[in-house]
């Protein structure tokens, strides 16, 4: 196994990524927007482009080399998928556009046939909007209630709380399994055995985590987890809904189109099988099978080393930001990972933002899509920094000199 | 290569550290409320008009980065006894000034100190920091109930 606090492994793996060679406003990139995107590996861009220049084609319709090669190019995919989440079957594995995407489907497809009014949707207080707005929507369709799980100022989930608002009411537990405003890794196995003697189903979504920590879908025994590409070195536009098949089969179709049919009449449709009844029209191909190679690059270095390199660099960044003048740490979660969210006495986090760019520092500054968050801290933004594999320890030394120059600029 | 101190003149970073005009005016005709979705960017414009049509007095309210705040405090503090067709023609000038060719010098006989905030031409993700205490007080000159944007 390679041990991934070596620098030459490091210097490796920083070689996959070609985007990572660059220098902005002559300085050399540090890329440290991981959780807004991640980078991608060459052979997840090799696979898209031997894709459109090989293989491109329809699938599951021409008769043809071309669309049979693309069939299985793009099912390929959603067998690495199901391994790598270790999903029962492949019928449980949804594409769909992203995160966002699933949770809208679920919310659409399983909320609709399954939420009346009076029910009780339960989500937490460091939810991203897409895991907030649609069950919003839901409970706005359907005379459900929206109840919220607080959080301690550590950014941590309060569980006796959570306990105490689950009932036999609560019909689904929507969770994010790692917050991407704070790097709170919530205890997902817990949720889901709590949700489960009430009767409710849980909804994970792993955005944000699937690309740190491994996910055993049958292990946790989550009715639903969602995830995007993009974040694990994958593709934008492309993501999955994994399911359980039985909750799955009983669901009624997201949109209705090509491919979700078995036989159309004007009178009657009659729905296709899973997983094609939640995929109508083409699929995004190309990323569907850059986002099987995203996974079997993760494979390739394994979750061990992953988990220990990026803790490595979160306790380096961690220890910087304590000793640094004026600093405020965002979410100090005692289990988190890859993310450094923070405030700067008298520097509005946009300006940071625009500052450490001219340094070749990339963060995001905002709100993160977690207004919420924002709200219970008191800030109106954060300025984040966010650690992927491929981050060095000179990079959070770059990040560090850049808040120090920003102090200069605003002394 | 642009210094960010093209930016971050100190004139913008003292306006910033004490904005002037800052605070609910006592005695107002007019307000409105901006807001920038993308940054969070929050402001609250009172105004006095009088009876000509000259802004009396004007002051802000709000949270933002350096620039939104320091340019709603050299707006405010530029607006104080102008027409409202002054207004016009110094909105017209700013926007101008935020979005022209960086080949462009900023026409500082008429935008007096607001020239200050010209490079954030060169920063296009945050021109809109700049201009969102102009759109918000044209909102409160039409008594508007909808926040102003600065889409």
């Amino acid at each position: 196994m390679m041990d991934g606090k070596t620098p030459m492994d490091l210097d490796r793996i920083r070689a996959d990524f070609p985007i990572l060679h660059q220098q902005v406003f002559g300085k050399p990139l540090a890329y440290l927007d991981n959780a807004a995107t991640t980078q991608k590996p060459q052979s997840v861009i090799d696979a898209v482009r031997e894709y459109y220049e090989h293989d491109n084609a329809n699938v599951h319709r021409g008769v043809h080399s071309l669309s049979e090669r693309a069939t299985a190019a793009y099912e390929g995919a959603r067998r690495i998928i199901a391994d790598f989440f270790h999903a029962h079957s492949e019928r449980e594995v949804i594409f769909t556009r992203g995160t966002t995407e699933a949770i809208n489907l679920v919310a659409s497809a399983w909320g609709r046939a399954n939420v009346r009014a009076g029910d009780e949707v339960l989500i937490t207080h460091m939810e991203h909007h897409s895991n907030i707005v649609p069950w919003q929507m839901l409970c706005e369709q359907t005379g459900a209630i929206l109840k919220v799980v607080p959080i301690n100022e550590a950014g941590e989930l309060l569980m006796p709380e959570f306990e105490a608002l689950l009932s036999e009411r609560t019909r689904l537990v929507g969770v994010v399994h790692m917050s991407n405003a704070l790097g709170t890794i919530n205890p997902v196995a817990d949720i889901v055995g709590l949700a489960h003697a009430v009767g409710a189903k849980v909804l994970i979504d792993g955005a944000q985590a699937a690309a740190h920590l491994p996910v055993d879908v049958q292990a946790l025994d989550c009715d639903f987890y969602v995830t995007s590409a993009h974040k694990m070195y994958g593709p934008t536009g492309i993501g999955v809904l994994i399911g359980k098949e039985a909750l799955l089969d009983a669901m009624p179709p997201y949109q209705g189109g090509g491919d979700m049919i078995r036989m159309v009449t004007f009178e009657k449709t009659e729905y296709n099988d899973l997983p094609y009844k939640f995929e109508a029209g083409t699929p995004h191909i190309a990323g569907a099978i850059g986002f099987g190679k995203a996974l079997e690059y993760i494979r390739g270095i394994g979750f061990d080393t992953i988990g220990n390199r990026e803790k490595d660099l979160l306790t380096y960044a961690t220890t910087q930001a304590e000793g640094f003048d004026g600093l405020r740490r965002i979410g100090t979660a005692r289990d988190k990972a890859c993310v450094l969210s923070f405030v700067l006495d008298g520097i509005h986090p946009h300006d940071l933002g625009t500052i450490l760019d001219r340094e070749g520092v990339a963060i995001r500054a905002g709100h993160h899509c977690a207004m919420p968050v924002m709200q219970f801290y008191k800030v109106p933004a954060t300025a984040r920094a966010s650690f992927s594999i491929y981050n060095t320890e000179a990079e959070v030394d770059a990040l560090f000199a850049a808040l120090h120059k920003a102090q200069e600029i605003f002394a | 290569m642009f210094d960010l101190r093209d930016l971050y003149q100190q004139v913008i970073v003292d306006h910033n550290k004490s904005p002037r005009n800052f605070g609910k005016l006592a005695d107002f005709n007019h307000q409105a409320d901006g807001y920038n979705p993308l940054c969070g960017d929050k402001l609250h414009i009172y105004l006095k008009v009088d009876d000509a049509g000259v802004i009396e007095d004007v002051s802000f309210e709000g949270e933002g980065c350096a620039i939104s705040v320091a340019s709603a405090s050299l707006m405010t503090d530029a607006m104080k006894g102008k027409s409202l067709d002054d207004f016009r023609t110094l909105f017209d000038g700013f926007q101008h000034m935020v979005t022209s060719d960086l080949a462009e010098a900023p026409d500082e006989e008429h935008m007096g100190k607001l020239a200050v905030l010209a490079g954030v031409r060169e920063f296009p993700s945050r021109i809109k920091c700049a201009t969102l205490c102009w759109h918000t007080l044209h909102a409160a000159l039409q008594d508007s109930a909808e926040p102003a944007k600065t889409e």
